[in-house]
């Protein structure tokens, strides 16, 4: 098993074999999440620093429990009530937590590509728990493992994701990643929603539910990001539910066996239909939040792994 | 003093030639042209001054219009003293500076600072721009008459566009009374607001806010409408887009009173440059595609774009030094304009007169400035250079106090040897 990389930062400095590398001690960790005690001590003696520029209820929940399952030493900080407020940059911010020698920092950023320049500034490994519209790449590991476990593989999949491409870094992350993966990828939403030259991705793209749904194994829906919106992307919400909320006439076109999944957190009757997402026959949303901390396990166990390979007070 | 400038490949931006001859200058001023054999040696008899360039380039010295001096207001970033030596080891001697200081150049006794700081610490020659309208803010015109009385050469609210074009018709039809020119970058505020990129499939899979190169030509098209409707003299900068360019050309052909210029980064970066969020790419409007760059080039050798110039823009590294949406816009240019533009000499896409058309001629004539000519009677505002040393440009090695330039690191080639202003030597190289 090789790992090379330093940090986390994207699914675009992933090979397929990196991507496969860390399933495959996701799915190891799954099982270990299920025992009674759920408990190794892979991270003892580190130091694990979750940044959070930007509110977060479950990754952070889920990096927490992932590294305190392995032993680490972990601390939270919310960033959007601190020093930032105070007019402290970001790189002073990294700096100030560098010199307390962490060991893994996991951030999120409202800024795409402040993770990438805040990992240039520190000398331990960085996991980008999401930046600004760019990258989510433990989101996209997660989604893959519950797609492998689903589906038994990770190629030769039709995936649509659907709905507010444009504001998702998660989006954008499972494109990267399935693609690598040689799955085919469907994106579908308003042209408003759809980021100028998607569809030089390599990618389909569908401004229809019932075309872009047609024999998908995989329906992925992404949360309305009203957050991020600033103006008229579309009518109503309710003329979005009725063009592009999941339901279960739209998901009639899609295989019959084809899994339905939400990267959380919902908007029940905006995006998705309740009862299609409570459907545990389709529905996998739950799964995915269970993945989550196995995946996020196995990125820090093989990023400490490459720490603890690198000589003392060396740092590249 | 008289001096001879001999064994130079003269750039004519004018006749459109370069030959081989020698210059001679006196009392400021260019006195005569020599390019016939017989001639210079009479001349090379007679003077003792005389200096042998063995064949090495001799243009007008480069007119830069829209430099930002970061005096008042922010002189860590920039001061007419700092600034002055790069333009002069950038070959530049004259500066049309940009009134987007802090406070706006907006009033007469602001552009008096600002030419009186000049006179005292600048080498080269400047020409001060005023606002269109106060504070930038485009809702008032500023005194243009009194503006125009005290020095100002241009009238420019900058990358702050006039939105209202009630507004702006205004201010171009009370410029035109006067003759002043006004100068717009234009951009459709609406689509712009908060973009980093220009949006596609770079700009999509980085995750950053981006804006179509649409909204330069709908604030192109406005602008256009409004020259023809008021008559006024109107300078498009800052272009940089291919969609622009059809309008442009229409405009001209029509024979309204208009001419446009690029910036040196739109000439030879593309939006791939910025790479992994490198912040010093950032300029504004964003690097474009490489089709578009092209396009670009293609103006600027047909003369649709008449003007280059650095857009020269300091920026301190803290202001760069941020997530890239956050970040500054902006880059440092006055010493690396030629070189960059070489680049396109070399790629043999525009010959040496029609880079000289574009960095000297154009821009003094458009400013009614007598520099940017080869020839008796014009100022001796000179720079000689070699157009093929090589190089690797070092920021640190720059003279501008901030070193925001993309081109750090940069195999170039081109060095500036020496930059005369009036026919004094206000650069010597090592």
């Amino acid at each position: 098993m090789s790992f090379r990389q330093r940090h986390l930062l994207g699914i675009e400095d992933l090979a397929p074999r990196d991507i496969t590398t860390i399933l495959d001690l996701a799915d190891q960790y799954v099982d270990l999440n299920r025992a009674q005690v759920k408990h190794a001590d892979t991270l003892a003696g580190l130091t694990q620093i979750n940044m959070f520029f930007e509110a977060s209820t479950r990754t952070q929940a889920s990096f927490e429990i992932a590294g305190k399952r392995l032993g680490a030493d972990v601390m939270n900080m919310a960033m959007q009530h601190s020093s930032v407020k105070k007019g402290e940059t970001l790189i002073d911010t990294a700096l100030t937590l560098n010199a307390m020698h962490p060991d893994l920092l996991v951030v999120r950023h409202p800024m795409s590509g402040a993770v990438n320049l805040l990992a240039e500034k520190v000398n331990c490994a960085v996991l980008n728990a999401g930046d600004g519209r760019h990258e989510h790449p433990t989101q996209a590991l997660l989604d893959a493992l519950t797609i492998r476990r689903a589906k038994g593989r990770l190629h030769r999949l039709t995936i649509a994701i659907c709905g507010d491409i444009a504001h998702s870094r998660v989006a954008r992350s499972n494109i990267l990643l399935l693609g690598k993966m040689e799955s085919r990828i469907r994106l579908i939403g308003p042209p408003t929603l759809i980021p100028a030259g998607a569809a030089d991705w390599g990618v389909e793209v569908d401004d229809d539910m019932a075309a872009g749904l047609r024999d998908a194994d995989v329906v992925m829906m992404l949360r309305l990001q009203k957050e991020r919106m600033d103006g008229g992307f579309i009518p109503s919400e309710r003329e979005y539910y009725h063009r592009f909320g999941l339901d279960a006439e739209k998901l009639g076109h899609a295989k019959p066996d084809a899994i339905v999944m939400h990267p959380g957190p919902m908007n029940r009757g905006v995006e998705i239909d309740g009862t299609i997402a409570d459907d545990i026959n389709r529905s996998v949303i739950q799964d995915q939040v269970e993945m989550g901390v196995a995946v996020r396990m196995a990125a820090m166990d093989l990023l400490a792994r490459n720490l603890k390979a690198k000589p003392e007070g060396v740092y590249a | 003093m008289s001096l001879l400038i001999a064994e130079a490949l003269l750039i004519d931006p004018e006749a459109g030639t370069e030959t081989e001859g020698a210059v001679k200058i006196s009392e400021g001023k260019i006195d005569r042209v020599l390019t016939q054999p017989a001639e210079i040696e009479a001349e090379m008899f007679r003077m003792r001054n005389i200096l042998r360039c063995g064949g090495k380039v001799l243009a007008p010295g480069i007119v830069d219009l829209g430099v930002k001096v970061c005096e008042p207001g922010e002189r860590h970033k920039e001061s007419f003293r700092s600034a002055g030596r790069a333009a002069a080891a950038g070959g530049v001697t004259t500066m049309i500076t940009r009134p987007d200081t802090t406070p706006v150049i907006d009033t007469p006794e602001q552009l008096e600072f600002v030419a009186r700081r000049a006179a005292q610490d600048a080498p080269v020659n400047i020409h001060p721009m005023a606002a269109l309208t106060k504070a930038r803010q485009g809702r008032e015109m500023v005194e243009i008459g009194f503006l125009r009385d005290a020095g100002a050469v241009a009238f420019s609210d900058c990358d702050s566009v006039v939105a209202d074009a009630r507004v702006f018709a205004r201010a171009l039809t009370y410029a035109r009374s006067l003759g002043a020119l006004v100068v717009a970058h234009p951009q459709e505020p609406g689509l712009t607001a908060g973009a980093a990129a220009t949006s596609g499939k770079f700009a999509s899979l980085r995750g950053l806010p981006a804006v179509s190169p649409m909204a330069e030509r709908l604030g192109l098209e406005r602008d256009l409408a409004l020259a023809e409707m008021t008559g006024a003299k109107y300078h498009a900068d800052n272009l940089s887009t291919a969609r622009s360019l059809p309008a442009l050309e229409r405009a001209k052909a029509a024979g309204l009173d208009v001419t446009a210029g690029a910036n040196i980064h739109h000439l030879t970066l593309n939006e791939l440059d910025v790479g992994d969020y490198r912040t010093f790419f950032k300029i504004k409007p964003p690097l474009r595609s490489e089709d578009d760059r092209q396009a670009m080039v293609e103006a600027v050798a047909s003369s649709v774009i008449d003007i280059i110039s650095s857009m020269h823009t300091p920026q301190d590294e803290e202001s760069k030094r941020r997530p890239f949406e956050e970040a500054a816009s902006g880059a440092v240019a006055l010493e690396t304009l030629l070189p960059a533009a070489l680049r396109l000499y070399h790629a043999g896409q525009l010959s040496l007169p029609q880079l000289f058309r574009a960095l000297s001629r154009n821009p003094a004539r458009r400013l009614g400035l007598p520099s940017g000519r080869l020839a008796p009677g014009a100022p001796a505002d000179l720079v000689l250079f070699d157009a093929h040393a090589p190089f690797v440009l070092d920021r640190y090695a720059l003279q501008s106090k901030s070193k925001n330039t993309p081109f750090d690191g940069a195999k170039m080639q081109g060095r500036v040897l020496r930059t005369w202003v009036a026919g004094e030597e206000v650069y010597a190289r090592g």
